[in-house]
């Protein structure tokens, strides 16, 4: 009976605000894709080689990422997604 | 008379409006499909569109839309006895406010979710959506304005309140650090952080803390009302995990307690109604009942807010069409039951006629939340052994945390619509988080000096509020009935209260314009004057709009 009730509480808690939170994680989550892949819009980066061990670890999100930054198809030239 | 009569007469009422009306409404007009694909199915992201439990919708529903308004409007309007107030938050209720709610939610789930201010735009026209903003913001200005005075109205009125009140933020940053970053149980979280609050509320009413008298040429009031538009602005652009949900959590929760306590004590104490039902003798300046009730008592009969919330995020999650019934309907019918609380505290808190009289002798419009916070201390004491100072300060403290939450989501509202008209206006200043959030906080803060000066005297505003509020009801009522003449369903449920909303609205708005004028406050005659000119427009487009559905339904016919 405590768990139904710590799940009711639960989802009384993230009930409303699941989408802010959600949008403000993906914010975030797009800065760091931008400093990961800083170096194709032309913004000089100290840390390239450990951005560049990076890359292929969210090569499954950059498509996502490219389509709401405004980029009709992929700026990589080595990976072309679309 | 005792108090028990109106508890049993309100619930009784509220019954059968849920029984019967509400039925009505979900079988012959809005023909509520189980089958429907509600857009919390349809599009489905696990973001906002998610399928939720109809009773923590209602919570929340229940929550968001129970502020202060239906707190301070009936303590205000018992001033001209109980029974016109009473009449209006049940039969408003039951016919105004439930077909409001309940329609607004089944509006935007039939809409793919979208919320009220798109659907104008959808099925009346793009004049009335550019009406609907400037209506819009009008309120959040008021909204935020006048519950900044009464916050610090109160806390000069009750000391107590002013330790817990701003306790409850490091509070909610706790339980929202924990839950979020930390993961904990939030079961645990919530016992612990609640009996921190009310062990707070324990510790303000021992050691009350003021301002200073004149600080910087500011009186008390004003120092306050800074201080607290400091915080909404700061609270607007924190994180939400961080501040506004647990913060909405835990108001949601004290709602819940707060009511459950007071309506105990109510029942063992039956206390009696010491207030007259009708006042033969009101304050020299109080304005005619009729039509000031309507727009003194907005909250609790009915309110535009509450499409706001219900077609802002309930509709995204609605499971099934069917649970708007629960979900609309019964969420105006619980504030309904805060305000009958307020009224029942606000009557029957007194021990005699004579120390009632006392009270609402002040002018109009009197310190509502104070008569809720010591009327319904009386009866906590009487009823269930609570000391009256401590019932005081919690229930102080009750208003005050709901009319911030509202100020806090109002700010934040009111810098998205800036914002927005920066963008649409091409105006990049406004587009800015800093500059808006700015302009927001500055136009609240200016009409809250201009309307009392900083002063006790800010309440006045109250029933321009109302007019506002009421104005923005009317709106949505006006959308509901184009789209139900679309459908060809009966639109007098919605043209009934619409009509009698802009006919009470608009004569409260003349009457206060005179006022307002004689005690020459010209900052509230030009914002009475702003809402007056909205109100004529929010009429005109109204009869156009409906006119011109109707003759299309019947060219189609």
């Amino acid at each position: 009976m405590l768990s139904a009730l710590g799940k009711l509480l639960r989802e009384f808690y993230s009930a409303p605000y699941r989408g802010a939170v959600a949008r403000a994680k993906r914010e975030e989550d797009d800065l760091f894709m931008l400093l990961v892949f800083s170096e194709m819009v032309g913004v000089p980066n100290p840390a390239s080689y450990y951005t560049l061990e990076l890359q292929p670890l969210l090569y499954d999100d950059f498509h996502e990422w490219h389509k709401r930054m405004g980029m009709d198809h992929s700026p990589l030239e080595w990976f072309s997604c679309c | 008379m005792n108090a028990i009569v109106l508890l049993v007469v309100g619930f009784a009422v509220f019954s059968l409006g849920y029984f019967f009306y509400s039925r009505f409404l979900a079988t012959k007009v809005f023909r509520l499909d189980p089958d429907f694909v509600t857009p919390a199915h349809e599009q489905e992201d696990g973001v906002d569109y998610v399928p939720t439990r109809p009773i923590i919708l209602w919570g929340h529903h229940f929550a968001a839309v129970a502020g202060a308004a239906p707190i301070v409007g009936p303590g205000i309007a018992v001033v001209w006895g109980w029974l016109p107030a009473f009449l209006w938050v049940t039969i408003g209720t039951v016919f105004f406010a439930g077909v409001h709610d309940f329609g607004a939610l089944w509006l935007s789930v039939r809409n793919k979710g979208r919320s009220i201010g798109a659907l104008t735009e959808d099925i009346v026209g793009r004049r009335a959506r550019s009406i609907f903003m400037i209506v819009i913001f009008l309120l959040l200005l008021m909204v935020n304005a006048v519950f900044g005075i009464i916050i610090a109205e109160e806390h000069i009125n009750v000391p107590g309140s002013v330790i817990p009140t701003w306790c409850v933020i490091f509070v909610a940053m706790a339980v929202g650090y924990l839950v979020y970053k930390r993961g904990m149980s939030l079961l645990w979280v919530t016992v612990i952080g609640v009996t921190v609050l009310y062990g707070a509320i324990w510790v303000g009413a021992v050691v009350p803390l003021s301002l200073p008298e004149t600080m910087f040429g500011l009186g008390a009031p004003a120092q306050w009302v800074i201080i607290l538009f400091v915080y909404a602005g700061i609270a607007s652009v924190l994180p939400v995990w961080l501040l506004l949900q647990p913060r909405d959590y835990i108001n949601g929760i004290q709602l819940f307690i707060g009511l459950a306590l007071l309506y105990a004590a109510v029942v063992i104490a039956a206390p009696d109604v010491v207030a007259p039902a009708l006042n033969q003798n009101p304050p020299d300046n109080a304005p005619p009942i009729v039509p000031l009730l309507f727009v003194t008592i907005a909250c609790g009969a009915i309110s535009g807010f509450h499409g706001l919330v219900a077609s802002g995020t309930t509709s995204k999650q609605l499971d099934r069409e069917p649970h708007a019934r629960q979900v609309g309907y019964l969420g105006s019918v619980g504030e309904g039951t805060l305000a009958l609380a307020a009224i029942i505290a606000c009557t029957a808190g007194f021990a005699t006629f004579a120390d009632w009289d006392a009270f609402y002798s002040a002018p109009f419009p009197a310190a509502g939340l104070s008569a809720w916070a010591i009327g319904g201390a009386n009866i906590m004491e009487a009823g269930l052994g609570l000391p009256a100072n401590i019932a005081e300060t919690l229930l102080a403290v009750m208003g005050i945390l709901f009319a911030a939450t509202t100020m806090d989501a109002g700010v934040r509202l009111q810098r998205y619509i800036i914002q927005e008209w920066g963008q649409i206006y091409n105006i990049p200043a406004l587009t800015g988080r800093g500059v808006s959030t700015l302009v927001a906080v500055g136009t609240c803060l200016l009409l809250a000096f201009g309307a009392g000066g900083g002063g006790a005297g800010g309440r006045v505003i109250w029933p321009l509020f109302g007019t506002s509020n009421q104005l923005l009801g009317a709106l949505t009522l006006m959308v509901m009935t184009v789209f139900l003449t679309k459908l060809g369903r009966a639109t007098w449920v919605t043209i009934v209260p619409l009509t009698f909303l802009i006919v009470m609205t608009i004569p409260a708005l003349i009457i206060q314009l005179r006022d307002f004028w004689n005690a020459g406050n010209y900052l509230l005659v030009a914002m009475d004057l702003l809402i007056l000119g909205a109100s004529i427009l929010v009429a005109l487009e109204g009869m156009s709009a409906i006119g011109r559905a109707r003759r299309e339904r019947a060219a189609a016919a």
